[in-house]
């Protein structure tokens, strides 16, 4: 059988035990924080520190910003959090990557150019963190916590979420590759 | 302000942000949990999101669907003792139908999301530390431009609001929740079944 210490330093783990623990862990979120778990604010407030400091205070005066409010909250320290998660996961399974600039799924179709690799990781960046902030969630904040708070407006995100990205992906490796 | 007040309202402000600082360690710890276990489910990986995304591996779909049976089963128990408040978040067909839709796009495009993307600089991986942070980070910079002339225009537009599903079917949560829980069980059984 195995032990408690020999599973940490497992690569993976079923879907149903990283999907309850997500769960359990979405309880005490609500329980111990009053938050649901949800990332892509944190991106926005990134992004609006780094204009505050090439533009100054002036960056503070968009409005998008003076909702949001440019500040290191629960959710920014959440988001390090799961860096520092993964990153202890990945190190103690031996699973940390080092030099992987192309994922082996992208180069069976498109080759192992870095260079045209991380040029599309940016545009499907735009496209993913302008989306995110106009559906107001992405997939943890609509996708997990919204969907099981029941919430409308998360339950249409999560299944365009989905539509977009199934459609998207078909052409990719279908059509353009 | 009379001196002893001035001392209270101090001490209150002290009470409110150690309070804070102690929610932002609370942060980092579900965080690091959160992280730890997309790392553990694959959903740091490319291969694995966009495999989910071309319906050849089914991963992302299981670990988010027994999240929220498990995670809707919790909240709506403790909400009905009263122990927490849900947190909606308000919607519109324009923000919900449009916005997803091109989150979608990006989200085959890039092969991450916002969290799994975190999870992936975790993991190493160098084309989501480079290309895909700074692109989410512009994303969301170029939205922030925009808003003024999204707000009340496409943002507004088939508004319905912090609606919940109990609430548009005007029934007791349990008559959603019990459902909903019974079919994602079903997707998963099915899913299983079809050797997906």
């Amino acid at each position: 059988m195995e032990t408690f210490a020999s599973a940490l330093t497992d690569t993976t783990w079923s879907p149903y035990t990283v999907g309850i623990g997500i769960g359990i862990l979405s309880w005490l979120s609500f329980l111990i924080s009053g938050k649901p778990i949800a990332t892509s604010t944190t991106f926005a407030r990134a992004g609006g520190m780094i204009e505050q400091m090439i533009r100054g205070e002036k960056a503070k005066q968009r409005p998008y910003y003076e909702k949001i409010k440019l500040l290191i909250n629960w959710q920014w320290m959440l988001v390090i959090g799961v860096v520092i998660g993964s990153f202890i996961s990945a190190s103690i399974s031996g699973d940390f990557q080092v030099g992987v600039w192309v994922p082996s799924l992208w180069s069976s179709a498109f080759g192992d150019n870095a260079l045209l690799r991380v040029f599309v990781a940016v545009i499907g960046g735009i496209l993913l963190g302008f989306g995110a902030r106009f559906a107001g969630g992405c997939t943890s904040g609509h996708g997990i916590s919204g969907t099981l708070q029941l919430a409308v407006s998360s339950w249409i995100s999560a299944i365009f979420f989905f539509v977009g990205g199934i459609i998207t992906a078909h052409i990719i490796f279908f059509v353009i590759a | 302000m009379k001196e002893s007040e001035k001392e209270v309202s101090a001490k209150t402000k002290n009470a409110v942000e150690s309070e804070d600082k102690r929610n932002l360690f609370y942060g980092l710890g579900f965080g690091i949990v959160f992280g730890f276990l997309l790392h553990k489910g694959g959903a740091t990986k490319y291969d694995v999101i966009v495999a989910q995304l071309l319906l050849t591996d089914f991963t992302v779909l299981q670990i988010m669907l027994s999240a929220v049976a498990t995670g809707m089963v919790g909240v709506y128990f403790m909400k009905s003792m009263g122990w927490i408040k849900l947190s909606i978040k308000s919607g519109s067909v324009g923000m919900n139908v449009l916005g997803a839709s091109i989150f979608g796009v990006g989200f085959a495009v890039l092969g991450y999301c916002p969290g799994t993307i975190a999870g992936a600089v975790g993991n190493g991986y160098l084309d989501a530390i480079t290309g895909g942070l700074a692109g989410i980070v512009l994303g969301t910079w170029i939205f922030a431009i925009m808003y003024p002339n999204l707000k009340d225009g496409i943002l507004k537009k088939g508004y319905f609001g912090d609606l919940t599903l109990p609430g548009l079917l005007k029934v007791n949560d349990w008559m959603v929740v019990a459902p909903a829980v019974t079919l994602i069980v079903l997707v998963l059984f099915w899913i299983e079944s079809a050797g997906l």
